[in-house]
């Protein structure tokens, strides 16, 4: 055939050429589409964002722990979420790794033994375990057992120190730091005990179930410079420090009103968790979990479903209305708000409960021009994002962060008007590990996930926020270093919190005198 | 020469037929070359969301391309670099019969990956309305027509490379 080619070239007439060619200027046309159309993008994406002045890049990246010292950590209340902070701290039980291991095998989409193998280890021992319930504490004792993050094939290695009581926990001088997961009533009292025998806190929210142990907890923190870090994991939310540096940049222009919601609609959702089929007197220490709450004989419900009761826990404001407030608090220094005001019922679990299942409440900042409400309902899972609403754009959050700019604007009218924004289009958006994987399961973990509770990501990998809030805990003992959900959060989460409390139980307008520090 | 040759290549058009059978290879070209281009040059695109948005019988080998990190980024090199070659030789009419082939091939798997079947909802929305027979269906089928009346060896690269074959055919 080359032989062919060669003596037929002279042959190819200028007409056959033609015909061969013909379509080869479409080529030339599309290029020149493309490159005006790739202009046009990028000029319109560049105009935008630098009029924005921000960047779709993520900066945020996870850096490798210090070396050093060992700390040696115990937990007290390791119940359900007294895991979850064991795993975040490297330490689950066997069984759990066999039942993961299984599912991952199972199920390709299921990464959760993958990204706990690769949660980074935190150079930290568990070397004490307290709970009133012997089957949470033997599970937490075999998560101490398994640093090296094995199943059940294998042998337990370093054995975790059980107490009974809190206090001898405490008291032990092979802990340098301890966690925190019991119930709301119990917080306060632990964390002010902790600090005055020096072991630093991570304790989960709310901070505190009173009034008057907030001020003491914030006072004993101080006192015995502790590291404190309170249980907001969303701090670590990329999404939210993204919304950060949005309002620093003044992106949205004045912003008079924050939208904030729970939306759940199951019974976990509405705290009706299972009761344990081994839970009875004798393996639930009753009374060291009545504690500070009001006597009250031995119920299982009460025990496993504290949360449904004003005598342990501190309802939708201290549960979930504070992830929100923190969040906000987070992205816009918001502060103890001046006036709060609450509305809601016991609506559709009527289960003998006394906190309520729909909660609305309205916090004030006149000093901000502000209004932050806050809307909750247990019974319907609709979902609404936080919405932040600025008179030159208005931004919503979660694990992704939308920003559109308003139709009447001020700063963006002239670029409306030049349709170089488009109002019913996103000028901004950030995706954070678009390209990842995410396979969340039940519905409330999908809540968490979808409220950027449960996963964010770094160097572009998704890592558990809770891990990475633990991290930042262990890393500022170690170097001396300071929390992001600190002592001072926490004051105002739990402050903000009791006022939509005792506003919600009074029915009244409750205001917070912040020159005397004290809620009137 | 197999694949290549075709007895009935280059049939006798009329210059009305030949003209809007090469409109249709460069248009459909013109859909693959550009699919494929905007792909590339976007750094966050990946087939993950449409793979897991499968349904019917196939969604879940569809799935597990999505979900296997390693393959899915054959697949996306694949899509990407398929659509843009067969875009390519559609408009050049270069290779046009294999190109032709991997396109029916491709829309095939875009096809049964999402068909519009009674029953089945998407959660990306397609912008048209369809039942059983959509847009990637039509495209396919209009491939399948300028396979069977090809024109590369008149007008595209073909007739030059295989201008010995027309040759001796005329």
């Amino acid at each position: 055939m080359d032989e062919n080619n060669k003596s037929s070239r002279g042959r190819f007439s200028r007409r056959e050429l033609l015909k061969s060619l013909a379509t080869i200027p479409v080529i030339g046309a599309f290029a020149y589409g493309f490159y005006k159309k790739t202009n046009y993008d990028r000029l319109l994406n560049s105009s935008i964002l630098d009029e924005l002045g921000m960047n779709q890049s993520s900066s945020l990246r996870s850096e490798p722990i210090t070396k050093g010292k060992k700390i040696r950590i115990g937990i007290i209340g390791a119940g359900g979420r007294g895991r979850d902070l064991l795993k975040g701290l490297g330490f689950v039980e066997p069984q759990w790794i066999d039942k993961t291991r299984e599912a991952a095998e199972n199920d390709s989409a299921n990464k959760r033994y993958e990204e706990y193998l690769e949660q980074e280890y935190l150079n930290v021992e568990l070397n004490g375990v307290c709970d009133v319930f012997d089957i949470n504490a033997e599970k937490a004792l075999a998560a101490a057992g398994n640093p090296e993050r094995k199943g059940t094939d294998s042998k337990p290695g370093h054995q975790a120190k059980r107490y009974t009581r809190y206090q001898d926990l405490l008291n032990a001088d092979d802990i340098d730091a301890v966690i925190i997961g019991t119930p709301d009533h119990w917080h306060g009292p632990i964390t002010i005990e902790a600090a005055r025998k020096g072991k630093h806190v991570y304790c989960e929210k709310p901070m505190t179930w009173t009034v008057p142990e907030t001020y003491q907890v914030r006072e004993e923190v101080i006192k015995n410079k502790i590291v404190f870090q309170l249980g907001h994991q969303g701090r670590q939310t990329e999404s939210y420090i993204k919304a950060r540096e949005a309002i620093q940049k003044n992106i949205l222009g004045k912003v008079n009103l924050i939208e904030v919601t729970t939306n759940r609609n199951s019974p976990n959702g509405a705290w009706v968790y299972p009761i344990h089929a081994e839970a009875n007197p004798e393996t639930i220490d009753w009374k060291q979990f009545i504690g500070p709450a009001p006597w009250h004989e031995f119920s299982l419900e009460r025990f496993f479903r504290w949360r449904c009761w004003w005598d342990y826990s501190t309802g939708l404001s201290g549960d979930l209305l504070t992830h929100e407030f923190d969040a906000m608090n987070q992205i816009l220094d918001l502060g103890i708000p001046k006036y709060a005001t609450s509305s809601g019922g016991i609506y559709h679990f009527k289960d003998g409960r006394t906190v309520p299942d729909v909660l609305q409440t309205v916090f004030e900042f006149p000093q901000r021009d502000l209004t932050m409400l806050y809307s909750a309902t247990l019974a319907s899972s609709k979902n609404r994002g936080k919405v932040i609403m600025g008179h030159d754009a208005s931004m919503e959050v979660g694990n992704t962060l939308t920003i559109k700019a308003d139709r009447d604007s001020t700063r963006y009218g002239e670029k409306i008007k030049e349709q170089v924004i488009d109002p019913s289009r996103p000028i901004f958006s950030y995706i954070p590990g678009r390209k990842n994987v995410d396979a969340v399961t039940s519905a409330t973990e999908q809540y968490f996930a979808g409220r950027g509770l449960l996963y964010t990501y770094r160097n572009g990998r998704r890592v558990d926020t809770t891990h990475l809030h633990i991290k930042e805990w262990i890393e500022a003992i170690r170097t001396g270093g300071s929390t992001s959900c600190n002592i001072d959060r926490g004051f105002e989460e739990a402050i903000a919190a009791h006022m939509g409390t005792i506003a919600y139980k009074e029915g009244r307008r409750v205001e917070w005198d912040a020159e005397n520090e004290k809620i009137i | 020469m197999g694949l290549f040759a075709n007895k009935r290549q280059d049939g006798n058009y009329s210059m009305s037929q030949l003209f809007f059978l090469v409109v249709l290879r460069v248009f459909i070209g013109w859909h693959f070359l550009y699919e494929g281009i905007t792909k590339l040059v976007n750094p966050d695109w990946t087939a993950y969301g449409f793979l897991n948005d499968s349904g019917w019988v196939f969604s879940g080998i569809f799935q597990n391309m999505a979900n296997n990190p390693g393959t899915l980024k054959v697949v996306d090199f694949l899509n990407i670099w398929g659509l843009i070659l067969i875009g390519f030789s559609l408009i050049l009419g270069f290779l046009s019969r294999p190109a032709i082939l991997g396109g029916i091939l491709l829309l095939a798997m875009y096809y049964l990956s999402q068909p519009p079947f009674v029953g089945i909802e998407y959660a990306i929305p397609s912008e048209g309305k369809y039942l059983w027979v959509n847009k990637n269906l039509i495209e396919l089928a209009a491939l399948a027509v300028l396979f069977v009346f090809p024109t590369s060896r008149k007008i595209g690269l073909d007739r030059f490379i295989f201008r010995a074959g027309i040759e001796e055919n005329l």
